[in-house]
């Protein structure tokens, strides 16, 4: 991305957080934080991460504050503009940035950075399809078949790389939900080969357990047991 | 990062012409709907619209044989001229800022829609798309950003500061929500057969393959590729039920999505004067219109793109080497094929609005959250399931259908229990009023 649009967004992020926090209506607040969503959106954009950023505007500014605004502008909160800031808020409300932003910087300080490099799709390309090769040579080894080039398969990853397009979803994909992982992907890319898919099924059960809850909880209060 | 002269230029002109034809299409698609309904009602509709030249200083007006076709000119003159009113008990910021916000998000959803087949450009190694932005995660963005328009509406209920707008934001951001699900879940399988979501190699592919619910004229198999569907014959027809599943619920979930009738209970008039924009006027209503009717045209568009084949001729044509090399009038052809489908699918739009009422909102809950959420759901597992019958058969020959009539079971269990829950006493359901004692006769 180019250095003009990374400032452009992380101002608009940094901003409309900073704004959230000051404005005192509720309704123009939670609109600031879709702002902040969208600014970091951006940013995951600007990483070559579309999907992680799209499902951010999908999940967070899309669902959830909606949601948000609406129970605000249901409840009509007339007593939270009037409200003063007591010093002791904004003490805390300072003091605490502060020491996050001091160790932050103590962080950015300390790393030593490598210089940015764009991400080589031609270089990917040619690297996925050679570990692939070696993978399915290795497999045809192993099973004592003859290994022959024009066998092996050409996977959606390898169609994305050659149309010079970075396959972010599909490596999302097998790095999340594959039993065991790309090989050939995790070679290519630099990423660990470990798969995900216990950590992806644990938090599926904690999702229903919530879900579960919330009826329960909401389900309560019905006429249909005061009756 | 060197900068792409070429590209730059591309996406200039392509954002010029792409937003000149949906914004053509909006205007023609209110004076389409006029005309329309002015038929099945048995009516002339707006037919006599002229050149004005009159008030320009000339004698006489421009008397052609148009047909009504300048009417979208004046409609749009008369919003711009008529009176902007403000009302005073409104909060104002708010006010201005919601026709903006339900506008500008259905205007930004056309950036990722191929309109064309991709054109070759000597010195480019990959051809050009025809879509703005060539996204790798097309139907995921446009559904992002058009479930950011629900601010819009709900705003402009709650600034509005007056009871039937207020209600009308409320269901229409109730409306929306509900709806987004089954419209994210039902095409879950259409891209489990494409296993991809770039829209414009969702659509190449049905270029070459057959569309996704009429795969009539391809060679042996179906979209999908592999040893089984290869065989050709009935299979293909297999994967087709699920598909044609995903059609119907994301069609009608387009129609909740878009408030258009028979789901526009966020400004039904006979119960809410007019909905969320019953206090704007001028400009600002005409902005919530057109935002409207443009998520009508886009929603259109992505079904074409998704199920219809988006660009692609029928019958296999587009696969001619003239129209498949990718030169400059292949590219025109594609185009209007593509807008053609479009217009073809805003007339259904409009042939539906006016031929079948308006559902009452507890019926439109109810079929998006227990009818539409279940089959959703359950499509995806049989999608995957099919997809899957080629490996589940080295398992052994009944393992398939062991996974089927497991699925059916649990089909049939999720919709008792569904039907059993919704036919409880609970917030929001009628109860039966006790019957008074009659009154003692002496």
């Amino acid at each position: 991305m180019p250095q003009v649009l990374f400032y452009l967004f992380s101002v608009l992020a940094v901003l409309s957080a900073c704004l959230m926090v000051i404005v005192k209506n509720p309704v123009s607040s939670a609109l600031w934080m879709v702002g902040a969503f969208v600014g970091m959106a951006a940013l995951f954009v600007g990483l070559n991460a579309y999907f992680v950023g799209i499902i951010q505007i999908l999940v967070y500014a899309g669902a959830i504050m909606v949601l948000f605004v609406f129970i605000i502008m249901l409840l009509d909160l007339k007593a939270e503009e009037k409200r003063v800031w007591k010093p002791a808020n904004i003490a805390a409300g300072a003091v605490v940035p502060t020491i996050l932003l001091l160790q932050i910087l103590g962080v950015l300080l300390k790393s030593d950075f490598e210089p940015f490099q764009e991400l080589d799709l031609k270089t990917a390309a040619t690297a996925h399809q050679q570990a692939s090769l070696d993978l399915y040579q290795e497999k045809a080894k192993k099973a004592g078949e003859e290994f022959d080039p024009a066998d092996v398969p050409v996977g959606k990853i390898q169609a994305n790389l050659e149309d010079n397009q970075l396959p972010d979803v599909h490596l999302v994909g097998r790095t999340v939900f594959a039993g065991r992982a790309d090989k050939a992907a995790s070679q290519s890319f630099g990423f660990d080969d470990t798969s995900n898919n216990l950590p992806l099924q644990v938090m599926g059960v904690l999702l229903v357990v919530a879900t579960i809850g919330v009826v329960v909880l909401s389900k309560k209060g019905s006429p249909a047991k005061s009756n | 990062m060197e900068l792409d002269l070429a590209f730059l230029i591309a996406t200039v002109i392509k954002m010029g012409l792409y937003f000149t034809i949906v914004l053509t299409f909006v205007a023609y698609a209110v004076y389409a709907e006029r005309r329309f309904s002015a038929i099945i009602q048995d009516r002339v509709g707006p037919n006599r619209t002229m050149i004005p030249t009159s008030i320009l200083g000339f004698k006489n007006d421009i008397k052609l044989p148009l047909g009504g076709l300048t009417q979208p000119i004046a409609d749009g003159l008369k919003f711009i001229l008529k009176e902007d009113f403000t009302p005073a008990h409104v909060r104002k910021h708010f006010f201005w800022l919601a026709p903006c916000m339900t506008m500008v998000p259905s205007l930004i959803t056309i950036a990722v829609i191929p309109f064309s087949s991709p054109i070759a450009i000597e010195g480019r190694d990959v051809p050009l798309s025809m879509a703005i932005a060539d996204l790798n995660v097309g139907p995921l963005f446009i559904f992002a950003i058009s479930s950011l328009a629900v601010y819009g509406i709900a705003i402009a209920g709650w600034a509005s500061n007056s009871k039937f707008p207020f209600l009308g934001g409320i269901r229409a951001s109730a409306q929306m929500i509900s709806y987004e699900i089954a419209l994210g879940l039902s095409i879950i399988p259409v891209l489990l057969v494409f296993g991809e979501l770039n829209l414009g190699r969702i659509v190449q592919e049905q270029s070459v393959n057959g569309w996704l619910i009429l795969p009539l004229w391809n060679e042996g198999g179906h979209i999908l590729s592999g040893g089984f569907w290869d065989a050709g014959g009935l299979q293909q027809w297999i994967l087709w039920l699920p598909m044609m599943l995903a059609f119907i619920i994301f069609t009608i979930s387009i129609f909740a999505e878009t408030n258009r009738t028979p789901f526009d209970l966020a400004e039904c008039e006979t119960e809410l004067v007019g909905g969320y924009h019953t206090e704007y006027s001028s400009m600002k209503f005409a902005l919530f219109f057109l935002g409207e009717y443009a998520a009508m045209v886009i929603g259109s568009a992505l079904i074409v793109t998704m199920f219809l084949g988006g660009w692609s001729l029928p019958f296999g044509w587009s696969n001619a080497e003239w129209l498949a090399s990718g030169g400059i009038i292949a590219t025109f052809i594609h185009l209007g094929c593509f807008l053609t489908k479009v217009i073809g699918f805003i007339l259904f739009f409009i042939l539906v609005r006016w031929s079948i009422p308006r559902f009452r909102y507890d019926q439109l809950m109810k079929l998006g959250w227990v009818i539409f959420f279940e089959l959703a759901l359950i499509n995806i597992v049989l999608t995957a399931l099919i997809i899957a019958k080629p490996a589940l058969d080295k398992e052994g020959p009944i393992a398939f259908w062991a996974a089927l009539a497991a699925l059916a079971a649990f089909s049939a269990f999720v919709f008792y229990l569904a039907k059993t829950i919704d036919n409880q006493v609970g917030p929001g359901k009628r109860v039966a009023p006790v019957k008074a004692k009659p009154a003692p006769v002496n």
